[in-house]
């Protein structure tokens, strides 16, 4: 972001429908020229958050101001905002050129002016050719270059994506990804884009919301959201993460604290306040374990595990250690055919550490 | 979707309404004056079966509700086996011609009534099949037969075929599936399809028309005859009675149809 | 080769039997003798000749032709421009009342349609229910003239084959994907642009089924006229069945059906034309029934 300016903000958006209540007091500040990305499990209110945006949907209270102006009352067809939806929602009964017409001639845009803007949009997702096709002659991925062409030609504020790349196989979306940050990039159009995968969402966006149940879990960076989880549902909700409980046992100021873990004493770092007695979750990203023989002697503060599951994945190797407490404990390293550590099997008994100050300290909460 | 208002679903019940009672509106009327005790119909001069007496009492119109009865029996039941089994025939199997059959079905459920009207009474002078009983009776079977064809074919396709196969296995001929699988599980709509044929029967007037001759009188022709000469109390009780069997009819077909959904 | 069983040959010869005698026989029977001539004796003879398809130009026939083809063209609008609005409140009705609303729809269908056309007449008389409420409510001082007039057969044809309108309106509306109009609003499209740009192209099968259900039928039902329209307003029902029953002219009759038949056959392929545009089947598959 080369500027803070704050596009669309959205205040104490509310919505129950009976007695399910989809959103609640849901406030948020997306900037101008962002990739701004809603994250969430099915039924977290991203999707109604999207069609709040869009007008497709009204909040029961709450404010949406674009650019400074409230559009909370203008019907969908008056915002400057447009969608990629997620089934593509192209027409069937126009050619590829009149769907993405349809639009600027909607909008009164001078005939000879519409061709050109067209064929520019087209050209965009190299889709130049495809003009005169019908959407049912396209490939899936051709289509959803269609959907974008289609939106962005209006030249939005601001640009929706409702699970855009959702239908497309793994490879294709992998493709998409690329190409829509490339295209956020080139046309400086803010992008609001929905997902409840993870990887895509922290793979493109510069910030990241993750909602549930209606409300912001945790609002950043992909980086912070990742390494520095707010809390329990955002820790597993992105990414596999291990789960140890412990107990602080001493303070020593400025957040360090002594935690008692699986029967050892750490000096852990932790942005919250705790006092003695406080039971803690203490949360590893499966990469961030370390799995090494039980008989290297330089090893002190570890913990001692059996082997019970191994994965070659390809680029790691990926293995799951019980410990004596019945705890399971999910590691993932990095293949490295050189290395003779590698060569434990299963049943084997290992130790296991990880590097300091890279897991997270947080209050219980049951798993 | 935005939710629609409450006003724009209340102004779509009002509409809906509103063309129903258009719709049954001249019925009622005419089921009451049946029951008016003034001749004309114009204003309400008191509750009467006079007009019923009248018509059961009325020999012709009698005869021809009993020629009526007889053709919608007889060219309901044809039409029925013919149709079941040709039904049964374009699911099942797969045969040369299946296209050309099934297009015929096709055409000659949107062929306009008046065409196959003038077609068929060709067809009866050119073969010199007398036109009365015979002619009638081949006319009706004929628009009767693909309303059946469609009514047992979709229910036909709802089937799970691997259980013809399963019966195959087990040794039945292709008969016996017939009578033994198909036709009971195929039953309701072998009943709505048999009644739905009964009323087009009775009712039709087009290719009737056409087709009787002057010694066999029909209820509806009959009826045509008395009503093109004014309205008359005795019409009206006949054509309540008529509209009666109708819809009583259909209810039950289609009662028969929804049963097991 | 499978062996050639009784019961597939029954099954299958029935039906064929009967619809190549029945249908397909006379249908050709129809064309051939409308190239026929007309004869006192044997009803036609030959020799083969157009004539009876220049008659059709003649000025005469011209107008009939015509005003029938134009009370049943009102007749078809009249029942698109109620039926759907119509079948569109139906698509609209929760899951469990659509099926009832259609049923009251198609029910008088299956009873005598010449039993409801009298019944019309009750309404439409001088003295019929609707003069009575305009003079009551005082809109008119006098009765307005409805019955025997090309008004009162436009209103009972559209009375009549309202449902073969509605029928295929619904099953193309149903079919309506909710997520374009969401794509036509989001892209700026207001009521009326998503209503012309989206729900009519994409409803065009049905539209076209819809009137060729009702435009071909309306032209045939000549009791319509005989009850309603008096004698001066004629369908083409009414001439070919002058020319069948009364004059004998089979020839001139066959020809005037023939015309029928074309228009069918024209209607079809706009059927097919639209269905293939909007990419998917719908409407005339009997299926509705």
């Amino acid at each position: 972001m080369t500027e803070a300016r704050p596009l669309l903000i959205l205040t104490g958006l509310s919505k129950t429908y009976g007695s399910n209540v989809v959103l609640n007091k849901f406030d948020l500040t997306i900037y101008d020229g962002e990739f701004f990305t809603l994250l969430g499990p099915s039924g977290c209110g991203k999707t109604t958050v999207l069609r709040m945006i869009a007008g497709l949907e009204t909040a029961d209270v709450g404010e949406i101001r674009l650019a400074g102006e409230e559009i909370s009352q203008l019907p969908a067809e008056q915002r400057p905002v447009n969608t990629v939806f997620q089934s593509y929602a192209l027409f069937p009964h126009m050619s590829v050129f009149d769907n993405v017409a349809f639009g600027l001639k909607m909008s009164g845009v001078a005939k000879n002016e519409i061709a050109p803007r067209v064929t520019e949009a087209l050209e965009m997702v190299r889709l130049g050719d495809f003009a005169n096709r019908k959407p049912a002659q396209l490939s899936g991925g051709q289509q959803q270059r269609v959907a974008i062409a289609r939106a962005v030609v209006n030249r939005p504020k601001l640009l929706l994506l409702d699970e855009s790349l959702s239908a497309l196989d793994y490879k294709l979306r992998q493709q998409m990804q690329l190409e829509l940050k490339r295209l956020q990039r080139k046309l400086g159009i803010t992008f609001v884009y929905v997902t409840h995968d993870q990887e895509e969402a922290l793979s493109m966006s510069d910030r990241v919301v993750v909602m549930n149940k209606g409300m912001v879990q945790q609002l950043g960076t992909p980086r912070e959201i990742y390494e520095n989880p707010a809390n329990l549902f955002v820790a597993k909700f992105i990414g596999e993460i291990n789960q140890l409980a412990g107990e602080i046992v001493a303070v020593d100021g400025n957040k360090e604290y002594e935690v008692k873990v699986e029967g050892l004493q750490w000096t852990l770092h932790a942005d919250h306040n705790f006092k003695v007695g406080d039971k803690v979750n203490v949360l590893l990203r499966p990469e961030d374990v370390r799995v090494e023989y039980r008989d290297d002697p330089h090893l002190t503060q570890v913990l001692m595990g059996t082997v019970i599951e191994r994965n070659y994945k390809g680029k790691t190797l990926d293995s799951i250690i019980r410990l004596p407490s019945g705890v399971e404990l999910m590691a993932s390293e990095f293949f490295d055919e050189d290395d003779p550590s590698f060569d434990y099997s299963l049943n084997q008994t290992v130790a296991v550490k990880w590097v300091p100050g890279w897991e997270v300290v947080m209050p219980y909460e049951a798993p | 979707m935005a939710p629609t208002s409450k006003s724009s679903r209340w102004l779509s019940w009002g509409y809906l309404l509103g063309v129903l009672v258009v719709l049954y509106l001249p019925i009622a009327v005419l089921v009451i004056n049946s029951f008016n005790a003034s001749k004309y119909g114009n204003h309400w001069a008191g509750f009467t079966w006079k007009w019923y007496e009248k018509l059961f009492a009325n020999e012709g119109l009698m005869q021809a509700a009993g020629h009526s009865v007889l053709i919608a029996v007889t060219s309901a039941t044809l039409a029925t086996i013919i149709g079941t089994l040709a039904a049964v025939a374009l699911h099942r199997y797969q045969f040369k011609g299946k296209a050309v059959l099934s297009s015929m079905v096709f055409v000659s459920m949107l062929t306009p009534e008046i065409v196959l009207a003038i077609a068929l009474l060709i067809v009866f002078i050119v073969l010199g099949v007398q036109l009365g009983f015979w002619s009638l009776l081949i006319a009706h079977v004929t628009f009767c037969l693909p309303f059946v064809i469609v009514a047992v074919y979709s229910r036909l396709k709802g089937f799970d075929m691997k259980m013809l196969e399963a019966a195959r296995d087990l040794g039945a001929t292709e008969g016996k599936i017939f009578l033994k699988i198909i036709l009971p599980l195929a039953l309701p709509a072998v009943a709505s399809g048999w009644l739905l044929s009964f009323t087009l029967s009775l009712d039709d007037v087009i290719v009737s028309a056409f087709v009787t001759g002057p010694s066999y009188e029909i209820l509806p022709l009959k009826i045509y005859s008395m009503v093109k000469v004014g309205v008359s109390p005795e019409v009206n009780a006949i054509s309540t009675t008529l509209l009666v069997v109708s819809l009583v009819l259909v209810i039950i077909s289609q009662l028969l149809l929804r049963e097991e959904k | 080769m499978p062996q050639l069983n009784q019961f597939r040959f029954w099954a299958i010869g029935l039906a064929s039997v009967w619809l190549t005698c029945f249908v397909f026989m006379p249908n050709l029977l129809v064309v051939f003798t409308s190239f026929l001539t007309r004869d006192p004796v044997a009803t036609v003879a030959l020799p083969a000749t157009a004539e009876n398809y220049v008659r059709t130009l003649d000025v005469l026939y011209l107008q009939v032709l015509w005003d029938s083809l134009r009370m049943s063209l009102q007749a078809m609008l009249v029942c698109l421009v109620i039926g759907y609005p119509f079948a569109m409140c139906i698509a609209k009705l929760p899951k469990k009342w659509q099926p009832i609303a259609l049923f009251l729809v198609i029910l008088p269908f299956w009873t005598n349609s010449l039993v409801r056309v009298y019944a019309l007449q009750f309404l439409l008389g001088n003295e019929g229910l609707f003069n009575n409420i305009l003079v009551g409510v005082g809109l008119v001082k006098e009765p307005v003239q409805m019955l025997y007039t090309e008004f009162a057969v436009i209103v009972g044809l559209s009375y009549i084959l309202l449902p073969f309108m509605v029928l295929p309106l619904f099953s193309a509306i149903e079919k309506l994907d909710l997520r374009l109009h969401q794509a036509a609003q989001d892209l700026g499209a207001g009521a009326w642009s998503r209503f012309w740009h989206i729900t009519v192209p994409l409803t065009s099968p049905g539209i076209i089924a819809g009137c060729l259900m009702v435009l071909l039928p309306a032209m045939g039902m000549f009791f319509v006229s005989d009850l309603l329209g008096g004698a001066k307003n004629l369908l083409l029902g009414n001439v070919i069945k002058t020319q069948f029953l009364v004059t004998r002219d089979w020839p001139f009759g066959s020809a005037l059906s023939v015309l029928l038949i074309v228009l069918l056959g024209f209607m079809l392929w706009l059927y097919y034309r639209a269905a293939s545009f909007v990419n998917k089947q719908g409407g005339i598959n009997g299926s509705d029934f």
